[in-house]
């Protein structure tokens, strides 16, 4: 098993944070992982992304310029990323702010309308975490959900851990958004 | 604190290490990619459970400097910067090897030659190889690849420090640095009483206890024929690093046709392209000093034997180069390739540089 | 009075102090710097501070001061002294730390370090020998050279619109929270050379006591420098630096 993602954004919309609960995630599976972020002053208010890899083996490059899965919340890094998937591999993005909309056919391409449904859940906190819940239901490898919230437990501070049910329902939000 | 798997960033791995490898006192002034050593440390107050200084300076150069007072009383001290500060640095580290005084220095470097970017970059190694500061000396050089080798160079830097009595520098990069990984931390070692840095360090600068001898610490001397003596006695001691010391890594190097020397996050890439070659029927061995001085010279002149050529790939423009070049003596075609300015380049790329240069 | 009843234990009234080494002193003769080494030897011996004193050595003339008095010592850079200081006050805040700097180290290229340092509060002493010249490189401009002072780069006098105005740097220092004494003395007379030392062993006990950060400066003399004798420049310093630097505690908590 091997994942190779790229979670990509604007600042603020939780690309870094829900990069790390996802990596977080992994290794409570016994996974190897890695976590490189874009950094520097584009993360104020410019977009933001980071790769994450979930692997069984040893990972050699933290550094990729293809993806198994790229994830894009903004048009910016849907147009920079699109070109980057894998062939076969996987599109997910968020309708909201969309104009010019993916037209690879050699991809599966995921429309998950999170924003629309934080709307509806009356909460804009758990984006990350609607957007991650379409990830896990996409993603080929199957990340037991026990990890998941071992995960969310290791990377939230103890104050924010009674927050932990409201990601919850906000994952299982998001894998129901998957058609 | 016992052994523990956290998933972390390079920098945070360099705070962490410390604590637990029983450091007496860290010095260092905010500087992009790597504040979150200083921010670490100071999150979480190792002053409270192991009796550990932090201090922010108010320079990098102060910051060394007390280092080097730290290193001098026998303390294990450290200090961490990105490329700027850390040429702010070089008087003090120069001191520092003079007066024979262990000491760690990370830098997480970046994009230069001046202000330059914030992003990852390796155009420091001829500061940190060749010498930096003034005058004839050597730092211990490792080259982190990974999150877990930021965590076990702060260990083993600090134990060649105090072996050889002799700086030692973790040079990282931004990759390094901002990555974040699964690291296994070490237990808690616990720092070391006075009574047992007195005996491990009868030189220290620390009072005379009972009435020693006074002990100072100095690196001046103005009589030639002194100051030539002491120089050989740090070269004498540089020889034994360069026999006991020397650290590499080879992945595939025999029965492959190309060999890639790089260190440091750009060897992991390398070693990327290496898979992606094998998938075009190119064999492609991978040699990464891990040690950058002591340098592997050796081991890079054996490993090349019977290659078709070798690819230098550094984030500089060729620096690396020149002592790989030394070490197999013209003997096949050695090409350097690099980005420059803190881009980094994909696998792809590093492929297509193999190609482009070696195979054409 | 033959020699050998001079020589009698009893009719002793003055011995080198126990902690000044055997060794002969660089300073030109006439510098105030053998006596200023004289009273720390003194002071750190009297106040049984010989087991736990470090001392920090600056660049310029009193760059050799490991060399005199029989203490621990930590050569520092140029400037650096306060830092070094800093990091063993922190890291043996039982010991007695202290720096001895002239005007170059502590007011021109180590101002950041001295300013910080005494701003952190650090536990120390710092020993601030004030003469308005560097001596050590051969009588150059120092930044306390006084108005229309020559030096051997400030030829025809020292001018404001070539050079700016002298620094009070010790005036500087008594704004800062973190210093609890900072007095400035002299050694050109007996009297001058017993509230020196004085002020030393208040500097000591403040440092013991952590209150913070004691700055003894020195108003001094070059002779060498000045190009007088030693008589006539003791004479120089009372009539134009003490009007520039008039003695006195500017600051006792």
């Amino acid at each position: 098993m091997k994942e190779e993602i790229i979670i990509a954004g604007f600042g603020g919309q939780g690309v870094l944070s829900m990069g790390k609960i996802l990596a977080y995630s992994g290794l409570m599976d016994d996974k190897e992982v890695t976590w490189m972020p874009s950094y520097g002053p584009e993360q104020r208010g410019g977009t933001a992304n980071v790769t994450v890899i979930l692997s069984d083996e040893k990972i050699s490059s933290p550094i990729l310029d293809s993806f198994d899965i790229a994830v894009v919340l903004n048009q910016q890094s849907l147009d920079k990323f699109e070109p980057k998937v894998k062939k076969g591999g996987i599109l997910i993005y968020d309708a909201n702010g969309i104009n010019n909309l993916p037209s690879r056919d050699d991809i599966r391409v995921v429309r998950v309308e999170a924003t629309r449904a934080c709307m509806e859940m009356g909460n804009s906190k758990t984006y990350n975490m609607v957007i991650m819940g379409a990830l896990l239901e996409v993603m080929d490898y199957k990340l037991p959900m026990e990890n998941v919230i071992k995960g969310l437990q290791k990377s939230l501070p103890e104050r924010h851990h009674k927050l932990i049910p409201l990601n919850e329902a906000a994952i299982e939000k998001g894998r129901s958004l998957v058609k | 604190m016992k052994e523990e798997v956290r998933l972390m960033k390079g920098n945070e791995a360099i705070a962490h290490a410390a604590i637990r490898y029983g450091c007496d006192g860290y010095f260092g002034y905010p500087i992009t990619p790597q504040s979150e050593v200083l921010e670490t440390l100071e999150e979480e107050m190792p002053w409270e459970t192991t009796g550990m200084v932090v201090l922010q300076a108010e320079s990098e150069v102060a910051a060394i400097n007390m280092v080097y007072g730290g290193a001098a009383s026998g303390k294990a001290v450290m200090t961490s910067s990105s490329s700027p500060g850390v040429s702010l640095k070089q008087e003090g580290i120069s001191y520092i090897a003079a007066s024979e005084l262990p000491a760690l220095i990370v830098n997480v470097s970046r994009g230069g030659p001046g202000l330059g970017t914030i992003q990852p970059s390796q155009a420091d190694y001829f500061q940190s190889c060749k010498g930096g500061g003034h005058g004839d000396y050597h730092m211990i050089v490792l080259a982190p690849s990974t999150v877990q080798e930021m965590v076990d160079f702060v260990t083993l830097g600090f134990d060649l420090a105090f072996k050889y009595t002799n700086p030692a520098m973790i040079l990282a990069d931004g990759v390094v640095g901002q990555m974040m990984e699964k690291v296994v931390l070490p237990e808690q070692r616990p720092r070391r009483t006075e009574e047992e840095i007195r005996k491990q360090c009868p030189w220290a600068t620390n009072g005379r206890k009972d009435l020693r001898p006074r002990n100072v610490v100095t690196s001046l001397e103005l009589e030639s024929a002194k100051m030539e003596v002491i120089n050989e006695r740090l070269q004498a001691r540089y020889r034994e690093i360069e026999k006991n010391e020397t650290r590499w890594e080879e992945i595939d190097v025999e029965g492959a046709d190309y060999l890639i020397v790089a260190f440091g996050s750009v060897a992991r890439i390398c070693t990327k392209a290496k898979e992606l070659a094998a998938e075009k029927g190119i064999k492609v061995g991978i040699l990464r000093p891990i040690t950058l001085w002591p340098f592997p010279t050796a081991a890079i002149e054996k490993a090349a034997q019977g290659k078709k050529g070798v690819l230098c790939v550094e984030l500089n423009a060729g620096q690396m180069i020149e002592d790989v070049r030394l070490a197999v003596h013209d003997s096949l075609p050695v090409e350097h390739f690099g980005r420059l300015g803190g881009i980094i380049p994909s696998p792809d790329e590093v492929l297509v540089a193999l190609q482009e240069k070696l195979i054409k | 009075m033959e020699i050998n009843d001079i020589i009698r234990p009893e009719n002793k009234v003055y011995s080198k102090p126990e902690l000044l080494n055997e060794v002969h002193m660089h300073y030109c003769p006439g510098c105030s710097h053998g006596v200023i080494h004289k009273l720390v030897a003194e002071v750190v011996a009297e106040m049984g501070l010989t087991e736990k004193t470090i001392g920090v050595s600056p660049v310029g003339c009193a760059v050799f001061a490991y060399n005199y008095i029989d203490v621990d010592w930590v050569e520092a850079a140029h400037g650096r002294a306060p830092a070094v200081a800093t990091a063993l006050n922190r890291l043996y805040p039982d010991k007695a730390v202290f720096t001895y700097q002239g005007d170059g180290d502590m007011s021109a290229i180590g101002t950041a370090e001295t300013i910080h340092a005494a701003n952190r509060g650090e536990n120390i002493v710092m020993i601030f020998v004030n003469n308005a010249i560097y001596g050590m490189t051969g009588g150059q401009m120092a930044p306390t050279t006084l108005l229309g002072q020559k030096t051997a780069t400030s030829p025809y006098g020292r001018r404001v619109d070539l050079n700016g105005h002298p620094l009070e740097i010790t005036n500087l220092l008594k704004e800062l929270d973190g210093t609890c004494y900072v007095t400035r003395q002299s050694v050109h007379t007996a009297a001058a050379v017993r509230k020196t030392k004085a002020a030393l062993k208040k500097a000591f006990e403040n440092a013991l006591a952590k209150k913070g950060t004691s700055v003894v400066e020195v108003v001094s003399t070059c002779n060498s420098g000045w190009k007088l004798s030693p008589e006539k420049a003791n004479e120089w310093m009372v009539e134009n630096m003490f009007p520039k630097y008039p003695l006195g505690d500017l600051k006792n908590l």
